[in-house]
């Protein structure tokens, strides 16, 4: 009985300081989506490299797809850029840009510096499309299985541990 | 002097107005009352601490554009607090709705309070139970707090 009044404590620190070791390594800015497994939200916009263009959500039906965020003002996405390169090159489903709250030329000069991975850029002007896709942090990627749904989505920059242990596996296992 | 206070008067008006946004807010008060109202209860995602109300961020602007226009075209309150969760999530709202994944949120003050509660009343119901003898003696105290009093003051 006398041993309790150590054990107890010991506890409580144990289970405390357990709270706070998970707490450490959670991201206070990674907020959970709502709309995993929920359809894209639709969407008609004009392409950055021609605006008399448009594309609809529903054009991109049938195969999955990646919606990658970007803007040529924030600099995460320069920082994400080569590995998006490197999702392109690896072919694995077309990787669609929007072009969140930023200006045509910025973001073209952008794309011709850096290079463009998409296959196509949507103009996303005044931010209407990033709020239904709930948009809270450029950059964001979401992949869309070919019914329209979404299936994952990673805020702030790509890392080549995300592509390659979450994105690329996904797309796989869509396609296949 | 009478002066001067007006003038600072006019000051306080002038910084009050420039703090508010210069978007159509006049055209309709009530509605910008109705959707400030909204907006304080809405965390900012990108500057977490801040309401949307309160933030200068690029998407509590877009956000408060977004509430206006819904509130203007007949939305009730809850249909645009709705609107938001749909996007952000229950995250979103510094009030969440009590249900399983919030339930430890709403109980936990609570359950910590009613446990504290109890150790307290525990210990004490134990500590009346003692008999006198198990205490330390009192009397370092009064034997200092005699000495105190019996100080040389000097008094005229």
């Amino acid at each position: 009985m006398k041993s309790l009044r150590f054990i107890i404590p010991l506890a409580l620190f144990l289970v405390v300081v357990g709270f706070l070791a998970v707490g450490l390594k959670l991201d206070p800015r990674a907020v959970p989506s709502p709309l995993i497994n929920k359809p894209a939200p639709a969407f008609v916009l004009p392409r950055l490299d021609d605006a008399a263009k448009t594309m609809r959500r529903d054009d991109l039906l049938g195969k999955p797809w990646v919606l990658n965020v970007w803007a040529s003002w924030c600099g995460p996405c320069r920082d994400e850029h080569p590995q998006v390169l490197a999702l392109a090159r690896g072919k694995h489903a077309p990787i669609i840009g929007l072009n969140y709250k930023d200006a045509r030329d910025d973001a073209r000069d952008w794309l011709r510096q850096l290079g463009d991975p998409y296959t196509a850029s949507l103009s996303d002007s005044d931010g209407r499309t990033g709020i239904n896709y709930g948009v809270y942090g450029v950059p964001e990627t979401f992949v869309i299985d070919k019914n329209g749904v979404i299936r994952f989505k990673h805020v702030g920059p790509l890392t080549a541990t995300v592509v390659q242990t979450r994105i690329v596996p996904l797309l796989k296992e869509l396609n296949g | 002097m009478a002066k001067w206070w007006w003038f600072a008067g006019v000051l306080c008006l002038a910084a009050t107005a420039g703090a508010k946004d210069a978007a159509p807010a006049a055209a309709d008060p009530a509605l910008e009352a109705r959707m400030l109202q909204i907006a304080a209860e809405l965390r900012c995602l990108v500057c977490q601490n801040q309401t949307i109300a309160d933030s200068h961020a690029g998407l509590a602007e877009d956000l408060r554009r977004d509430i206006r226009e819904q509130l203007a075209s007949g939305a009730s309150n809850e249909q645009v607090v709705q609107y938001m969760t749909d996007r952000y999530g229950d995250f979103i709202r510094y009030r969440p709705p009590l249900k399983g994944s919030t339930a430890a949120l709403w109980v936990g003050p609570a359950v910590l309070l009613a446990g504290g509660l109890l150790v307290l009343v525990l210990v004490l119901r134990r500590r009346a139970r003692l008999q006198p003898d198990r205490f330390e003696p009192d009397e370092g105290d009064d034997r200092d707090a005699g000495e105190d009093l019996g100080e040389p003051v000097a008094r005229p």
